[in-house]
């Protein structure tokens, strides 16, 4: 509880110095526009679900470095089946998710079954399936065109509430996804075994805890929401290019979640927590681009407020022993 | 005579608002063996890191041969004489016995390790301990009581003049106590100082010069070895007497376990078969080694049975998983409590629910979960706050009783105990044989693992003596002696 007070203080104290700033540097309001707060939310939306993703298998103890490249292989797939097959979407995306689900029970699989280490198996992912993408792919952009407008309104839609302002399509998603994975988490048996494993799998397992399985499913449940987030950023962007599409992505995946107090060490996340710690990433980006000239900083920045968030947790926790 | 080699004098240490000790005092003489005991909070680990430089005392101070000293760290203290031995055998698992011998004070010239005058020294080290391995051998292939010859050989090699061993006996197997009973003596002769930590009474008897007990962070009273009988150290602990209890003897019911051929992996060739009825409570005795953690593990299903067959009550169960026994009534509390028994970073109520959770379906009924814990807690008397504690703060005792707890709440018919009170302090030693007595009373089968005697002794209706992964033979109540036992399970025939 105090961890999220702390995140969600932060995430408010960034916002509100980046709009000091940008109403500083340009004298308008771009940064609070209505235009500017609904891209900022839908935005918020499709890296909230990757941060949700990768903290299921951060609770386990593991680690997913693949989101990125699952990502980019739903980014390139579903372009290709709808765009270039012709197949309908509601069988497109099914299939795509189905995919990207495959995927997770295969890193799973190895994982806990052949107990290969989740690090080496995701690394060796992250590269395999992008190669794969850009062999598949011929380093083509992969698009929908000017068609399906109807179904990219997943991504890009608004439902109005006023006449200036509404709420994106995919941050909505972000709050289904996130209110699942919060009953997932903390109201049924198998989040409480996760947690339990995430701690200690060996006294798991000695409660009857069917620890295989569970590391199998979170490892399933992380690639099928990195698909799910991989198909709003094609929907939304229109266009996906192997090379680079979801490049990184894993990277803020995970961020978001450590920011949001998922322990990497396992066994402890609140998922309001991760989709603050998303939203705060979100807001430093965003904040980097409108008061800075380029981008050139955002990597800088990002890494620099993680590692303070880092120091500051672990100074109060040491702080809040010591008067213990 | 002589100063104390090392003294404490009306030493206190709190941390935050706990007392840990309070105005306590020790004093050690060279060629002395001193036998700290007291319960699981009582401070003796707390004293024995200020004697090692990992705390400093808030008041009072220590002494070497009459003089204050101060120790920064344990590297100070290793410097001015005194050695901590663990409990937990703490070498680093990856380096070679020279390796683990220097480690910290390595021999080198310039940046360069003396890889050959290390392996010497080490060798030298190793033969003042009795320790027959090569300066090459890894840490990780050596078993308990060597890694403890290790450490002993560690500490010599650094001239330490006072050692103090934390438990040391609790992983070892009866003939290596007995040889580290020797090394101690003879080290004492050599006018070696040695503060020895233990649960165990029978070791104190065995080499305490001066038995010293503490009890709630004070002294609670001190007596020569001589004088020192059982019930008096243990009246010094808790600070009262406690009455040896009587047991009355009672039926047994229908056969509820039984054990037909099953094999594992420590003894692929050996067979076991067993039986256990309703009420009763059978001990399995045995030297490290023999089998006895695997058979439990086995029949459990968290190791492999590579055959036979488990009957409990009506269910048959055969290349089975923990779910499976636990669904067929059969459930093991384990011997490494801290990595199997309970979730550590997990409060009691999620402990304690963590195996009944799901047979209650896919919801967690937090309500539920609440009241039993509630219930458990009262029925247990673990000591705790509440169920929201997190059961890394509990003394030992209190999680051993967590971790039997929350399988009693799966209501079994059969429980497998390994290890059941080690580590455990007498006072939560008692509630527990109480508790598994109790159990029996209402028809419970009970089945466990005990490498001490006296504990099998105490609490079995019968006793199964493994060697060499077979039960090697069977003693009833009354053939129970710990001549009998050992007997049967160093593998000598019976005369």
């Amino acid at each position: 509880m105090k961890k999220i007070l702390g995140i969600a203080g932060l995430l408010f104290a960034v916002f509100a110095a980046t709009a000091a700033l940008a109403q500083q540097a340009d004298g308008s309001n771009t940064f609070l526009s209505a235009y500017n707060l609904e891209n900022l939310l839908q935005r918020v939306g499709m890296y909230g679900v990757l941060s949700i993703a990768a903290s299921f298998v951060i609770v386990t103890g593991g680690i997913d470095l693949s989101i990125g490249s699952v990502v980019c292989v739903a980014g390139c797939v579903l372009p290709h089946l709808i765009a270039s097959l012709g197949l309908p979407p509601f069988l497109a995306l099914p299939l795509v998710l189905a995919l990207c689900c495959a995927i997770g029970l295969w890193h799973g699989i190895l994982v806990a079954v052949v107990r290969l280490q989740p690090f080496v198996v995701t690394l060796c992912g992250l590269l395999l399936y992008r190669g794969l993408m850009r062999k598949f792919t011929d380093d083509q952009t992969k698009g929908f065109g000017s068609q399906f407008a109807d179904l990219r309104w997943i991504a890009t839609g608004r439902i109005g509430i006023t006449e200036s302002f509404g709420v994106p399509v995919a941050f909505v998603l972000l709050l289904v996804v996130a209110g699942l994975a919060s009953l997932f988490f903390h109201r049924t048996v198998w989040g409480r075994h996760l947690f339990a494993l995430g701690r200690n799998e060996e006294a798991a397992r000695f409660s009857g805890v069917p620890t295989k399985r569970l590391v199998v499913a979170a490892y399933a449940i992380c690639s099928l929401l990195a698909g799910l987030a991989g198909c709003l950023f094609v929907l939304d962007v229109n266009s996906a290019r192997a090379s680079d599409f979801g490049n990184f992505y894993e990277l803020y995946a995970i961020a978001g979640a450590v920011l949001g107090g998922v322990a990497l060490r396992g066994g402890e996340a609140t998922v309001l927590g991760v989709v603050l710690g998303a939203a705060l990433m979100r807001v430093l980006a965003m904040a980097i681009n409108i008061v800075g000239d380029s981008n050139q900083l955002e990597f800088a920045v990002v890494g620099a407020v993680i590692l303070a968030g880092a120091a500051a947790d672990e100074g109060v926790r040491r702080l809040w022993r010591r008067r213990r | 005579m002589t100063p104390p080699i090392l003294e404490v004098v009306r030493a206190s240490k709190s941390f935050g608002s706990v007392k840990a000790l309070q105005d306590v005092s020790l004093q050690l003489r060279a060629g002395e063996v001193v036998c700290l005991i007291g319960e699981n909070g009582a401070g003796k680990s707390t004293l024995m890191k200020l004697l090692a430089g990992v705390h400093r005392p808030d008041q009072g101070e220590l002494r070497i041969a009459g003089r204050a000293v101060e120790f920064a760290d344990p590297r100070a203290a290793l410097d001015a004489g005194v050695a901590l031995i663990h409990q937990e055998l703490s070498l680093c698992e990856n380096l070679t016995v020279a390796g683990a011998v220097y480690l910290g004070r390595e021999l080198r010239t310039g940046p360069f390790l003396r890889q050959r005058a290390m392996e010497d020294g080490a060798r030298s080290a190793l033969r003042r301990v009795g320790l027959e391995v090569g300066p090459t051998r890894l840490v990780s292939s050596l078993s308990p009581g060597q890694r403890q010859l290790l450490e002993i050989a560690r500490a010599l090699e650094r001239d330490a003049r006072v050692l103090i061993f934390d438990e040391p006996t609790s992983s070892l197997a009866d003939a290596e106590t007995q040889r580290l009973f020797a090394l101690v003596r003879e080290l004492k002769a050599s006018g070696v100082a040695i503060v020895w930590i233990t649960h165990r009474m029978n070791e104190a008897l065995e080499l305490a010069d001066r038995v010293v007990a503490l009890r709630d962070g004070k002294n609670a009273g001190e007596i020569e070895g001589s004088f020192a009988t059982h019930d008096r150290m243990v009246a010094m602990m808790v600070g009262r007497e406690v009455e040896h209890r009587q047991r009355a003897a009672r039926a047994f019911g229908d056969v509820v376990l039984s054990v037909a051929g099953v094999r594992t992996k420590a003894w692929p060739q050996a067979e076991v078969h067993l039986s256990l009825r309703a009420g009763e409570i059978v001990g399995i005795a045995g030297l490290l080694g023999s089998g006895r953690s695997e058979l439990l593990r086995a029949l459990f299903g968290v190791d492999p049975m590579l055959a036979g067959e488990v009957r409990c009550g009506d269910m048959l169960l055969h290349a089975h998983g923990p779910l499976d026994a636990a669904r067929a009534g059969l459930v093991l509390v384990p011997e490494d409590r801290k990595l199997q028994g309970v979730v550590l970073g997990m409060n009691v109520r999620e402990n304690l629910s963590l195996p009944n959770l799901r047979a209650r379906g896919v919801w967690i009924d937090s309500a539920w979960e609440h009241q039993v814990a509630k219930d458990s807690i009262e029925q247990l008397g673990i000591a705790t706050p509440d169920g929201e504690q997190v059961v890394s703060a509990l003394s030992g005792g209190n999680q051993q009783k967590v971790a039997i707890g929350k399988w009693l709440l799966a209501k079994p018919h059969a429980l497998l105990l390994d290890e059941p009170t080690r580590g455990v302090d007498v006072a939560a030693r008692a509630e527990i044989y109480a508790r598994i007595e109790a159990l029996a009373e209402q028809g419970m089968a009970t089945l466990f693992v005990s490498s001490e005697l006296p504990e099998v002794i105490a609490l079995a209706d019968r006793c199964l003596v493994m060697h060499e992964g077979r039960i090697a033979g069977e003693l009833q109540r009354s053939e129970m002696t710990e001549e009998a036992i050992l007997r049967l399970a160093t593998g000598s025939s019976v005369a």
